[in-house]
């Protein structure tokens, strides 16, 4: 199992270590630095590293490595997770997950990897235990903990570790009630040259934000549920009915979570909401280039396209950029040579087109690879695979609740090939 | 804002006087800075007695504190720590059962001996606790204990209350006892720890649908080291695992996919169910890659075995595996490998344009990935190879200097595979010849040159304008070189003279590479006797190499498919090859199908025979002598070891043989001594493996000697041994061995028909050999051979078929022929064999020839724990065609002259001497022997006599 664990900051400094088992030396990181070094950025430092005697495995995010330190043979991916995990949980915590905010916040920091870790076994992951025993830092609680004397740590045994829905806490009350689902759908996908589909795939998630009093059941069934290719759901909804119904029913955590998320990945239902027409070159001789890029509305719906940003990372030898655009702005960082061309809304009338020259390294060669294009963009109201929510019934409550279903869809790894 | 401040005395002193203030607050603020410190590393265990008085407290967080602190510092303090048990017994005893369960929890972290003792009684009853809670943090106590001493858990009997808590009626304790049990029975490999019945897998499957994500990993886990009894069995306990694939939890999917995967093999291929099965695995899997980066990587590592073995599950999701252009760059290699695996004649145009973007990539890792995988593709799907081949002359015409060294060493092997069919792009390869700066693609540019030379007009200038630098080029490079030029002498012989007589002796003079040198004196002495045959070997025609080069070995990956999920699956090792102390881990294996009768052509079967059937051909890989070696085939049909140095010096060469020989000559049979082999020291070293194989019995048979007098005299003749395979040979069996029977040499063979067919018209034919055998009548098999049936015939041979040299020298191909097909094999014939019977000389014939041998040629054997009188051995040796032509007896030491003339007129002369009461026997060779008439054979077949 996980035995130790270690923060490391981007520019290499631990700033937090914590052992489960004996004490493993913070030289054992030696052999992550090294691959660190070899890797160049971050991003592509391999995440399980073999040593002579422990093997490491880490994760990348918020410019943070997680980095585990372990001795026996253990699945991967369930430290991966984990460490996902307690991510996840100092976000939840602290608002960000930052090194300051970790370094502010060090001692429940402390409480926390000792509460979900023990001798390297989890012990309490789900947000709503952990915030039972933990209490999350806020400015008022600690002015009224200095006053009364009160404490970081309920005195109570977490209810939600032992009942059938480790994930609900008893009690809940609230004076609204309210149940709000968003269905979020990322498009990823990779266009050619020509802008034909290389591939695409759609992944949707179902966030929630659930406020009822007691132990409300709910049920939320779709107009289209046979549309998904796969589903992986929060461990409250029951998979039986699923199965054979095709509807998801599930007691609630309380507050925030995502219920489900989903894949749709059959080519002729994923509809690509724009096009782009582009023209990046550079000439042989002499050393400049040109770039030229249109973009139109393709399949939307009938919706807009807002949010519309293009990011190309240009070659190295590309020294500055010379463009107009006719909507939007675009700047050129010179250090990471990342042209960024933010449209905002899409006009079907009047398309936005950004084009101009682009001035080389005197003497370079002409640059060998071409630069991809990756494309963000927003639809509000809209699931582009055509999922939609039909009813949300609740059952073993008296109230009514507010129910509210939000629709958005947004671009994942979009990519156009030049 | 404490954090960073130095722990200096006068902090430590300041922290003192707070922990010791009255007030609550106080205390437990100076708790806290205690703690930060420490976190950040800082040494504050000084404040070690004053951290534990505050121990004894109400307040919940404030204990905690205290706790975290003694974790982390009883080990160095464990004096001051035992003050702390106390408490601990207590907190064990309180009502609160959160207390209770912290208690335990924090004992079992100290790792102080004293206090483990301590712990043993509170744990006892935690284990039975009223509170799940309590209960399953006891749970994972005992893992801890067992860790610290496992002696003691084992005392106490913790392992079987462990074991009872697997039937507790709470799910989260049964998860935390099988996690804890999986740990425990990590350390000891061959304990029952985790006896697995029905019963507890029904209550492991229950608790499955109701603990927490990572209690069902382990469930899983523990799962999948079951076996269950049958194919029905197997089917409900998939059936009840397959929601878990849809699982939020990654870590969960894959090892439900685990579970999956290994009880699929019991089921049988025909049943809905498998398919249904089959069909829902591909999603989980997608999913898992969309997912963050680190998940993808682990994910695909595993996707990776998981297409080797059930490519089916796969086969349609290849656009999954399409890379973006950030995806990091460990994700993109990984997915570019399992494109390869996917790739088949349906999708091939997808994948090539695929991979042809992204040889225009920014990273070279990638990109020359990419590239190899153009030319694998070439080699996987045939329907492809002109387009794979168009598209790497795109590639080389980007002058791109990584990309074109890349394409040039695929193209290399697309050549083995396909000859004479893209050789039209030899002249492009050519221009780029000078900025080929790798040694690997410089030596496959030469193979290239080498092996086209008669289409390549400035072929010689070419290779000439590399052997400049010879002695700076890597040993790959010159063994290249070194056969591209024979090649190219042995195709244009006038004009190259020069050329080869330089590289020769640059090969064999001026290098300290073995390899090379032993390279070179072979093609100097294959051209220098038989140029006809030097052409036969070195141009002969090579194997073709085959698509899959880089499948995992299938025992191999039947074990990885067991531990999917787990680190051996990301290595793509054993566990038993890293894990660390060789814990003896045991090898997992994968059930095998139920259902005897369809076991035969389901693809777990199938695939494995195949495999073992004709094990792929590797690509010769960069810097891999071997694969150099395999290039050379110098022999089409065998796969013997190269031949050693044979021109190195006579003498020596002499040695080593006679050593081999009379090794194992006696290594078998006298005395029934295991240790007479070793007797010969050194000697046998350089001895062509071949010699000592069973069956092969030159001189080691032949001398028999223990087997006593009373035995009929005859030659020796090896037992039967299996030469052709019956699954190599589509049903047909042949084993056999060779006499001398009257004088007439013969090969007896007993042919036996596996197959399920009747076999008629049987045929047979010999290879060119170094003594001229070949059959002296037809094959008579006169009766139709059927199935399972055997027959026994003896086939005359006579010595006047043409000669050449074999290297073993007693080898021998041949070709079998019936309806069905045409086999190849090889045997090797007991050189006595061909001892005739008139090989007794004259003795002044003798006397004279044996003065005439200086006296430095000689060479001298032993033959250890020999008991036979000289008489004896005269007598035994005579029956072998070994004649006796005097005996001489000086200072009470035998000495016994002997001749011994081959088929083809060569004379062998010895000198046997034995000592009375010594049992061992010293042979002496001069050499050479023999009659100068016969110097002409001698010089075709220069190794003749050092067989004796």
């Amino acid at each position: 199992m996980i035995d130790s664990l270690f923060l490391i900051n981007h520019s290499g400094d631990i700033f937090l270590e914590k052992h489960w088992k004996s004490v493993i030396s913070r030289s054992v990181c030696d052999y992550f630095f090294e691959a660190k070094e070899k890797a160049v950025d971050p991003e592509n430092v391999a995440p399980v590293l073999q040593t002579p005697h422990h093997y490491l495995i880490s994760i990348y995010r918020d410019k943070i490595f997680f980095l585990s330190a372990i001795q026996t043979e253990v699945p991967p991916l369930f430290v991966i997770e984990f460490l996902h995990r307690v991510g996840d949980t100092f976000l939840d915590y602290f608002g960000e997950c930052s090194e300051t905010v970790i370094k502010d916040n060090v001692v429940i920091v402390y409480e926390l990897l000792e509460e979900m870790l023990d001798n390297g076994f989890p012990l309490a992951t789900e947000s709503n235990v952990l915030k039972e025993m933990i209490k999350p830092p806020n400015i008022l609680r600690s002015v009224v903990n200095t006053l009364t004397g009160g404490s970081n740590v309920g005195n109570t045994l977490p209810t939600g570790q032992l009942s059938n829905v480790p994930w609900r806490r008893a009690g809940v009350k609230y004076t609204n009630n309210e149940a709000y689902f968003d269905v979020i759908e990322e498009i990823d996908a990779i266009l050619d040259k020509s802008g034909t589909t290389v591939f695409a795939e759609i992944q949707g998630v179902i966030e929630a934000c659930v406020r009822l009093t007691g132990m409300p059941d709910l049920t939320l069934s779709f107009m289209n549920p046979r549309l998904l290719d796969d589903v992986s759901f929060h461990p409250c909804v029951r998979f039986k009915r699923w199965e054979s119904e095709r509807v998801l029913s599930f007691i609630p955590p309380d507050g925030n979570f995502t219920l489900m998320s989903y894949q749709v990945s059959s080519q002729n239902l994923v509809a690509i909401p724009v096009y782009v027409k582009q023209n990046i070159s550079f000439l042989e001789a002499g050393s400049c280039g040109r770039l030229d890029i249109t973009i139109g509305p393709k399949q939307t719906m009938g919706k807009t396209v807002e949010g519309l940003m293009v990011t190309v990372h240009m070659p190295k030898a590309v020294l500055t950029v010379n463009l107009t655009a006719t909507q939007g702005t675009h700047t050129y960082d010179l250090a990471t040579k990342v042209l960024v061309w933010d449209i905002g809304k899409l006009n079907p009338q009047k398309l936005p087109n950004l084009r101009g020259s682009l001035s080389m390294q005197p003497g370079a060669p002409k640059p060998e690879e071409y630069p991809s294009l990756n494309i963000d963009l927003k639809i509000q109201q809209l699931a582009i695979s055509g999922l939609k929510v039909s009813r949300l019934d609740m059952y073993g409550e008296k109230y009514k609740p507010f129910k509210g279903v939000k629709y958005l869809t947004k671009a994942g790894k979009f990519q156009v090939r030049t | 804002m404490f954090l960073f401040s130095l722990v200096c005395s006068g902090e430590i002193f300041e922290l003192k006087a707070e922990l010791n203030s009255d007030k609550k607050e106080k205390k437990k603020e100076a708790v806290k800075k205690v703690i930060a410190s420490m976190t950040v590393g800082k040494d504050v265990s000084a404040l070690f007695p004053d951290v534990v008085n505050c121990m004894q407290t109400d307040n919940l967080e404030l204990k905690k504190l205290v706790y975290l602190y003694l974790m982390n510092y009883a080990k160095s303090q464990p004096d001051m720590a035992i003050m702390a048990v106390n408490t601990f017994v207590k907190d064990c005893e309180d009502p609160n059962p959160l207390i209770r369960a912290l208690a335990v929890r924090t004992m079992g972290c100290i790792r102080v001996d004293k206090i483990t003792e301590y712990l043993c009684e509170p744990l006892r009853k935690c284990l039975k606790d009223e509170d799940p809670y309590v209960r399953k943090t006891a749970a994972v106590c005992v893992a801890k204990l067992h860790d610290i001493n496992a002696q003691l858990v084992e005392d106490q009997g913790f392992l079987d209350t462990l074991k009872d808590l697997i039937s507790d009626s709470n799910p989260m304790v049964v998860a935390n006892a099988v996690a804890a049990l999986s740990e425990i029975a990590e350390s000891h490999p061959n304990s029952n720890l985790l006896d697995l019945n029905p019963q507890t897998i029904n209550k492991l499957l229950t608790a499955l649908n109701e603990c927490t994500e990572w209690g069902q990993i382990f469930i899983l886990d523990c799962l999948a080291n079951y076996t269950p009894r049958d194919d029905r069995e197997s089917q409900s306990i998939c059936e009840r695992v397959t929601p878990r694939l849809s699982h939020a939890n990654s870590a969960v999917v894959l090892s439900a996919v685990k579970v999956l995967m290994k009880f699929m093999e019991m089921l049988p291929k025909d049943l809905d169910y498998y398919g249904t099965l089959l069909k829902k695995l591909a999603p989980p899997l997608v999913t898992l890659l969309s997912a963050e980066p680190e998940l993808q990587y682990v994910a695909l590592r595993n996707i990776n075995l998981i297409v080797q073995r059930r490519p089916e599950i796969m086969k349609h999701e290849m656009k999954v595996f399409f890379v973006k252009y950030n995806d990091p760059i460990y994700v993109k290699l990984e997915k570019l490998d399992i494109m390869i695996r996917l790739a088949s004649q349906a999708n091939i145009a997808q994948v090539l344009a695929e991979l042809k973007e992204y040889a225009t990539e920014v990273d070279v890792d990638f990109v020359r990935k990419a590239v190899r995988a153009i030319g694998r593709c070439a080699i996987k799907v045939e329907q492809s190879a002109e387009r794979c081949v168009s598209t790497l002359l795109d590639l080389i015409q980007t002058k791109v200097n990584y990309v074109v060294q890349e394409a040039i060493v695929v193209i290399k092997d697309i050549f083995r595979k396909y000859p004479n069919k893209y050789e039209s792009v030899i002249a492009t390869l050519c221009e780029n010849l000078d900025s080929l700066d790798e040694p690997e693609a410089r030596a496959a540019m030469i193979w290239i040159v080498g092996e086209y030379a008669e289409r390549i007009d400035n072929a010689d200038e070419l290779l000439e304008s590399f052997l400049e630098g010879f002695h700076d080029e890597s040993t790959q490079v010159q063994l290249q070189l070194l056969t591209a030029i024979v090649k190219l002498f042995l195709k244009k012989p006038t004009e190259t003279q020069e050329l080869v007589q330089q590289v020769l002796s640059l090969a064999t003079q001026d290098s300290d590479n073995p390899d090379l040198r032993d390279r070179g004196y072979i093609y100097w002495r294959l051209l220098s006797t038989d140029p006809v045959a030097a052409k036969e070997v070195v141009l002969a025609e090579k194997p073709l190499i085959s698509e899959e080069t880089d499948l995992i070995e299938p025992t191999l990956l039947e074990e990885l498919i067991c531990h999917i999920g787990t680190l051996a699956s990301v290595y793509h090792k054993p566990p038993s090859a890293f894990v660390e102390g060789s814990r003896g881990v045991q090898h997992k294996r994968l059930p095998c199908s139920a259902g005897s009768g369809e076991s035969v052509d389901s693809p777990e079967t199938s695939s494995t025979a195949g495999v073992s059937d004709a094990p792929p051909a590797v690509i010769p890989s960069q810097g891999d002598l071997l694969g150099d070696l395999l290039n050379l085939d110098l022999t089409p049909t065998t796969t013997g070891p190269p031949p050693p140095a044979v021109s190195t010096g006579m003498q020596l060469g002499a040695m080593d043989l006679l050593g081999g020989g009379l090794d194992s000559l006696l290594g078998g049979d006298l005395g029934g001594n295991p240790a007479i082999g070793a007797g010969f020291g050194a000697a046998p070293a350089a001895m062509p493996a071949s010699f000592g194989a069973p069956g092969s019995g030159g001189l080691d048979d032949l001398f028999d000697l223990g087997s006593g007098v009373g035995m009929p005299m005859g030659a020796y003749s090896p037992p039967k041994s299996v030469w052709l395979q019956a699954m190599k040979a589509k049903g047909l069996e042949i084993s056999g061995t060779f006499a001398r029977r009257a004088g007439v040499i013969q090969m007896e063979m007993t042919l036996t028909n596996k197959a399920m067919s009747v076999m008629t018209d049987f045929a047979i034919q010999f290879n060119r050999n170094s003594f001229g055998l070949s059959p002296a009548g037809p094959l008579q098999v006169l009766t139709p051979l059927s199935p399972n049936q055997s027959i026994e015939v003896a086939l005359p041979l006579n010595t006047s078929g043409p000669v050449m040299k074999m290297d073993p020298l007693n080898n021998l191909q041949v070709a079998v022929k019936n309806n069905i097909d045409v086999f190849y094999f090889s045997c090797q014939y007991p050189i006595s064999m061909l001892f005739v019977e008139d090989g007794k000389m004259e003795r002044q014939i003798f006397l004279a020839t044996w003065k005439d041998i200086p006296n430095e040629n000689e060479s001298q054997f032993q033959i250890k724990d020999c008991h036979l009188s000289s008489d004896a051995v005269s007598n035994k040796l005579q029956g072998s065609n070994i004649f006796t032509i005097a005996k001489r007896t000086v200072d009470g030491q035998d000495m016994l002259y002997l001749s011994v003339k081959l088929t083809n007129g060569i004379w062998v002369l010895a000198e046997l001497r034995i000592q009375a009461g010594n049992p061992n026997y010293t042979f002496l060779f001069p050499l050479p022997i023999s009659s100068r008439y016969l110097l002409e054979s001698f010089s075709k077949i220069p190794l003749i006599f050092f067989f004796l």
